[in-house]
């Protein structure tokens, strides 16, 4: 038997499945358990990782059909370079987390069984993994299924607190409505191809037909409202900022870095895999869709205290980001532009790994965090780069990747992204000539909030002073993380440079992917200046070198440090923000909700915001109050525009229909009997 | 006996159902509607065996001994069993309107008329004339189910019913294949042992087996 990427796919899979066997055999001894099923389920997502990269590098579809499955239709399975592609993404971020998570699920040893969050955490990483290899629409919506079942009960795991459970319902009742869609969609195309039985329910048999544009435009719609519902498209968004911080921290890694992007994976199949052909608006309407969830994303992100639902926000506005790139692919391609259009959807595969490494390390940096300090919300902490040196080190490199500032990853593909727009000519439609400029615009304003959210988290979380009640509770050393956990975050932090400074080679390796699904390849341009610059479409237009880059910020860094301790007087190190006033303390440092006030009072028309300021005055005299309580409660203005109204004309139809149910036997008997009748009547 | 004679006393047979599913629909004593019930079986079954005769498919007697067999001595014999565990065989069920039900139940009657006159035309056996009967039996003991309040009366119009089912069956298309009969068969004196079951634990629950009770369990909105 030849060695082959599908076959070193097996291997993976059946290592999971040995570790979920071996689960039961350690239930009782749960250190044990951790120690061995983590570092199982981290080589079977290396081995994920080997076969992706390797299915993406030699660029030849592997299809299989299995003997199992349901009557009449075995499942199918297909490795192409897409699938590879975000196979690799996701078995890279599940290898970093498991490494991390032998670490950090030792904080629940003793305290809770972790039992039913092993086997979970496998069949939700088995079913990530599936969905990208499926072939056919049964086996994908089973995989789709898998995830979404198994990342409840991860959500679920701390169910002894009310908001989790329901954060929990919350996330199963859009994921099953997404999913819904999803099912109509693959019914919809299936149907199209014309073929008897369940043949027609192979991507295989969907790839070879031509749909007519009405079938495929209710087709695509559906798709893409099943897919938005799970990627946290506004104003599907709402489930994120709610199971993020519900689920333990390894899991939000995983669901923000590599889940949303399996619907991001659906979308792409779908539209450009699938249904291949598409009119200009779609694009229009992905773009717009996309930059709202950007900008709002973003804003919504600044406003949160909770660090988790922060970054929970954040990913809605990563997710933004990678939609305006489809958005962009769609419109270049339906303009039968192949290179703008593999320049962008090159920027939305970077975005995606990109997303995958630094919105996972930054979630691994939240949660080493819970795990110090037991808190959440960020005005409780400070000051905690003396404490946790490594941690706020590697918050730090999360966070300026997420900035898209260089030399990391975030700037290489937002760049790409900022290339597509500013080098699309001037298309034949005079409302994408207003839309085009104006997207780029508003990515623009995007990319500054967000390094105004990141400088916030970082600043209040690790700078200044200690600002919960108990003062330090923390001895001064004891509160850094274990190895593993350690060992997690720097590897994603390696990626995260590696993926910024070689970007010609890594954009070498995926470009076949763009070339399969819209006919262009960017790579003969882009790395025609060999690896250590990108040039993306010319080089006259736009060149990048991250290797230089970093290497310049290297010496002036060392420059700068060397200056600084020549002069032994040149440091000096004082009690901080002291500014000469003596008797400060922490509570008067500058806090979160008081770093976003003024973006809050720039865009408070979007959110629901409440305010409370109340003086307790003493009792000398009214000008000299003693205490200022401040209250504030921003909330989503969705939940009052969209969700509130659905679930309540739900309940009132449902209490409707609840008079239906008397109680009395007779009064059903009578339904059924007028029922009869009248079946009877329109029967003849 | 010739075919014609066969015919119109499976008629006849048919009258007699329909009478008895009418004397079932009034009757307010128990013992009553139990033995109106044996009768109704006992014109079953000479029908089917008639039908049988007819159509020289003999599996219909096999049918025709299982119904005399269930419907008109076991059925009514665990029925009366239980009525007297229960202490229920005294009790006169207090009915609403007889007259109004009488006049829904000919409603009926000529609605099931109604229905089948295009199967008459089309249908060449011996039996076409009673399906009529038949359908509207099954809705005159769908009628006692809604009308009566007690559990007991309940499953005999449900019994009932069934009758008309089967006769529908033997009328319209000389019987189903025996083995579904017997399947049929089988499951009729198993419901009427869970029947049984069901009455004593209704009886401990409410201490009552008038299902009107039954609204307790409704919740409250």
């Amino acid at each position: 038997m030849n060695l082959s990427p599908l076959i070193v796919t097996y291997l993976s899979l059946f290592l999971i499945a040995f570790t979920i066997a071996l689960v039961p055999l350690f239930a009782k001894h749960q250190k044990i358990l951790i120690y061995v099923s983590f570092p199982l389920m981290s080589i079977a997502s290396a081995i994920a990782v080997v076969a992706g990269i390797w299915s993406v590098a030699i660029d030849t579809p592997e299809s299989v059909t299995l003997s199992i499955g349901l009557p009449d239709l075995p499942f199918h399975l297909r490795l192409d370079p897409l699938s590879g592609f975000f196979l690799t993404t996701i078995g890279l971020l599940s290898f970093f987390v498991s490494i991390y998570s032998t670490g950090y699920c030792k904080g629940y040893a003793g305290k809770r069984s972790v039992t039913h969050l092993v086997i979970f955490y496998s069949l939700f990483i088995a079913g990530m993994f599936l969905v990208v290899l499926s072939d056919d629409a049964f086996f994908f919506l089973i995989s789709w299924e898998l995830m979404a079942i198994a990342s409840y009960f991860l959500v679920m795991f701390e169910d002894e607190l009310i908001e989790n459970r329901r954060a929990a319902f919350l996330y199963l009742v859009v994921a099953h409505i997404g999913a819904l869609a999803i099912l109509l969609s693959f019914g919809v195309l299936a149907g199209a191809t014309g073929l008897e039985s369940f043949s027609g329910y192979t991507f295989d048999a969907m790839r070879q037909t031509e749909f007519p544009l009405k079938w495929a435009t209710v087709a695509f719609l559906l798709a893409f409202f099943g897919f938005s519902a799970k990627a946290g498209v506004i104003p599907l968004h709402v489930w994120l900022p709610e199971a993020h911080p519900a689920a333990p921290s390894n899991v939000s890694a995983l669901m923000s870095g590599v889940m949303l992007k399996t619907a991001i994976y659906g979308i792409i199949r779908v539209t450009f895999d699938l249904i291949r052909v598409f009119p200009l608006w779609w694009g229009a309407m992905v773009l717009i869709l996309g930059l709202i969830t950007a900008i709002m994303g973003i804003l919504y992100a600044i406003m949160q205290n909770d660090i988790k639902r922060m970054l929970a926000y954040s990913s809605v506005e990563n997710i933004g980001v990678i939609l305006i790139g489809i958005g962009l692919a769609i419109i270049f391609t339906s303009f039968h532009i192949p290179v703008l259009a593999a320049l962008s959807l090159t920027a939305v595969f970077y975005h995606s790994i990109n997303h995958a490494m630094f919105k996972g390390l930054l979630f691994m940096g939240a949660g080493a965090l819970l795990h110090a300090t037991h808190k959440k919300n960020m005005d409780e902490m400070g000051g905690l780069i003396h404490y946790m040196p490594w941690t706020s080190t590697l918050f730090l490199i999360g966070s300026i990747s997420i900035s898209a500032l260089p030399p990391f990853n975030g700037f290489i593909s937002e760049w790409l992204l900022f290339q597509a727009f500013l080098l699309s000519p001037s298309l034949n439609s005079p409302l994408l000539n207003l839309l085009i400029p104006m997207g780029a615009a508003l990515l623009a304003l995007t990319a500054a909030l967000v390094a105004a959210c990141f400088v916030k988290a970082f600043g209040i979380t690790f700078l200044g002073h200690w600002r919960g009640h108990h003062h330090p509770p923390l001895q001064k050393m004891g509160l850094e993380v274990n190895w593993p956990m350690r060992i997690g975050m720097i590897l994603p932090a390696l990626m995260c440079l590696i993926l910024g400074i070689l970007p010609a080679m890594v954009i070498e390796w995926m470009d076949k992917i763009s070339d399969e699904l819209v006919g262009g390849k960017i790579a003969t341009t882009a790395g025609a200046f060999g690896w250590l610059w990108l040039t993306p479409v010319a080089h006259e237009r736009a060149s990048y070198s991250g290797a230089i880059v970093f290497l310049w910020i290297i010496v002036v860094v060392m420059l700068v440090y060397i200056l600084l301790h020549i002069r032994k007087t040149a440091i000096h190190r004082v009690p901080l923000w002291d500014c000469g006033f003596e008797k400060i303390t922490p509570r008067m440092q500058y806090n979160a909700a008081s770093f976003s006030m003024p973006i809050r009072r720039i865009f408070g028309f979007l959110f629901n915001i409440r305010e409370q300021v109340r003086l307790s005055t003493s009792t000398i005299s009214p000008s000299f109050p003693n205490r200022l309580y401040y209250r504030l409660r921003i909330r989503d203005r969705f939940w009052g525009w969209i969700y509130r109204p659905i679930s309540e004309s739900s309940y009132w139809i449902s209490r409707k229909f609840g008079r239906l149910q008397q109680g009395y036997i007779h009064v059903y008997l009578i339904y059924s009997f007028i029922t009869i009748i009248i079946l009877l009547i329109f029967a003849r | 006996m010739s075919i014609n004679l066969a015919a119109q006393v499976n008629s006849i047979m048919a009258a007699l159902i329909l009478l008895t599913s009418f004397g079932l629909l009034v009757q307010r004593r128990m013992y009553g509607l139990l033995h109106l019930f044996a009768w109704q079986g006992l014109f079953l079954s000479i029908s089917t065996a008639i039908v049988g005769y007819v159509s020289g498919s003999h599996h219909l007697y096999i049918s025709s001994i299982l119904t005399l067999a269930l419907k008109v001595i076991l059925i009514p014999y665990i029925l009366h069993f239980l009525m007297k565990q229960l202490h229920i065989h005294k009790e006169v069920e207090q009915l609403v309107n007889v007259p109004t039900i009488m006049l829904i139940g000919i409603a009926l009657v000529i609605f099931s008329y109604y229905l089948t006159a295009p199967i008459r035309e089309l249908s060449t056996l011996v039996t076409r004339s009673t399906l009529a009967v038949a359908l509207a039996t099954v809705m005159l003991g769908l009628l006692m189910m809604i009308t009566r309040r007690h559990a007991v009366t309940q499953i005999i119009g449900f019994l009932a019913l069934e009758n008309g089912l089967f006769f529908a069956a033997t009328s319209a298309t000389y019987g189903m294949p025996l083995v579904v009969e017997l399947g049929v068969a089988l499951d009729i004196l198993i419901a009427a042992f869970i029947f049984g079951i069901f009455f004593f634990q209704i009886r401990t629950t409410f201490d009552s087996l008038d299902v009107e009770q039954m609204t307790k369990l409704k919740e409250e909105d």
